[in-house]
């Protein structure tokens, strides 16, 4: 019955946890020669964490490959395009990734919301009153 | 926990930001020092970033995420130094030249500015991990 609490928000507090490390390495690089910016195809992964990316696929033969979706594949960085590339070959754009920053920021704290308000249902049930 | 490692980057920034405002100041204190020999003359100093990769994090598989930024060195400008016919100078050659340092103000002015938002960025950065953890902390109060 506990397994699955707290749905999906657990891996995504997970997901924007991480995500946050990535964006602010961007920035701290902001100003480095040939540093490219990265960052998490956020929907595709959680997606793969979420088992939904598609339909389950038969494996109804030897020779079919079966599709098995690792939790987190956490080598999903994926470069950035950038708007207007820069001449010492750094493909940070400040802005863009303050942007990602702070969207970030309001869904790790909206999932913390989910999973607190998660846990004052179960505590109203555990007390019982 | 990764948030954590957003201290680290961000700090490496702050340390990075705060090398090349130091070489703005110094390089803009010497912009208007001058000397008889053009090899004794000041110099604009830059430093140069290099990203930091932290192979000691095993959460992440390859291509490691949390990183950060270093000073690889600082170099000096080899833009020639002006010339100038001072013959009151008391550092002016025999044929009463100085060579200034060749600094160019409005460039350190423009790198000063980068430095700063960028510092402001960083700690930007390190403030909203920190009340992203204290609110993780605080899960379930």
């Amino acid at each position: 019955m506990f397994d699955n609490i707290f749905g999906i928000h657990e891996k995504a507090l997970l997901l924007h946890e991480q995500r946050v490390s990535v964006l602010a390495n961007n920035l701290a690089n902001a100003n480095t020669p040939n540093f490219k910016a990265r960052d998490i195809d956020f929907a595709a992964v959680l997606g793969n964490a979420a088992g939904e990316t598609s339909l389950p696929v038969a494996v109804t033969n030897a020779a079919h490959f079966s599709l098995n979706q690792d939790p987190v594949a956490l080598d999903d960085l994926q470069y950035r395009n950038p708007f207007q590339a820069s001449l010492d070959g750094n493909t940070v754009e400040t802005p863009v990734e303050q942007a990602a920053f702070s969207e970030n920021n309001v869904r790790y704290q909206a999932s913390l919301t989910f999973i607190n308000s998660d846990i004052a249902e179960l505590q109203l049930a555990i007390v019982g009153q | 926990m990764s948030l954590f490692s957003v201290f680290n980057v961000s700090g490496s920034a702050l340390n990075a930001e705060t090398v090349r405002l130091n070489t703005t100041a110094s390089n803009l204190a010497n912009a208007e020092s001058a000397d008889g020999d053009p090899t004794k003359v000041y110099r604009g100093r830059h430093a140069v970033f290099q990203t930091m990769m932290d192979q000691t994090d095993s959460s992440w598989d390859g291509a490691s995420a949390s990183a950060g930024v270093r000073v690889l060195g600082v170099v000096e400008s080899t833009a020639p130094p002006t010339m100038r016919f001072q013959p009151d100078n008391p550092k002016a050659n025999k044929d009463g030249y100085v060579y200034s340092s060749n600094v160019n103000s409005i460039e350190e002015m423009t790198n000063m500015i980068s430095a700063n938002r960028s510092f402001a960025t960083n700690v930007e950065c390190i403030n909203t991990a920190r009340d992203l953890l204290l609110k993780t902390i605080a899960m379930g109060h």
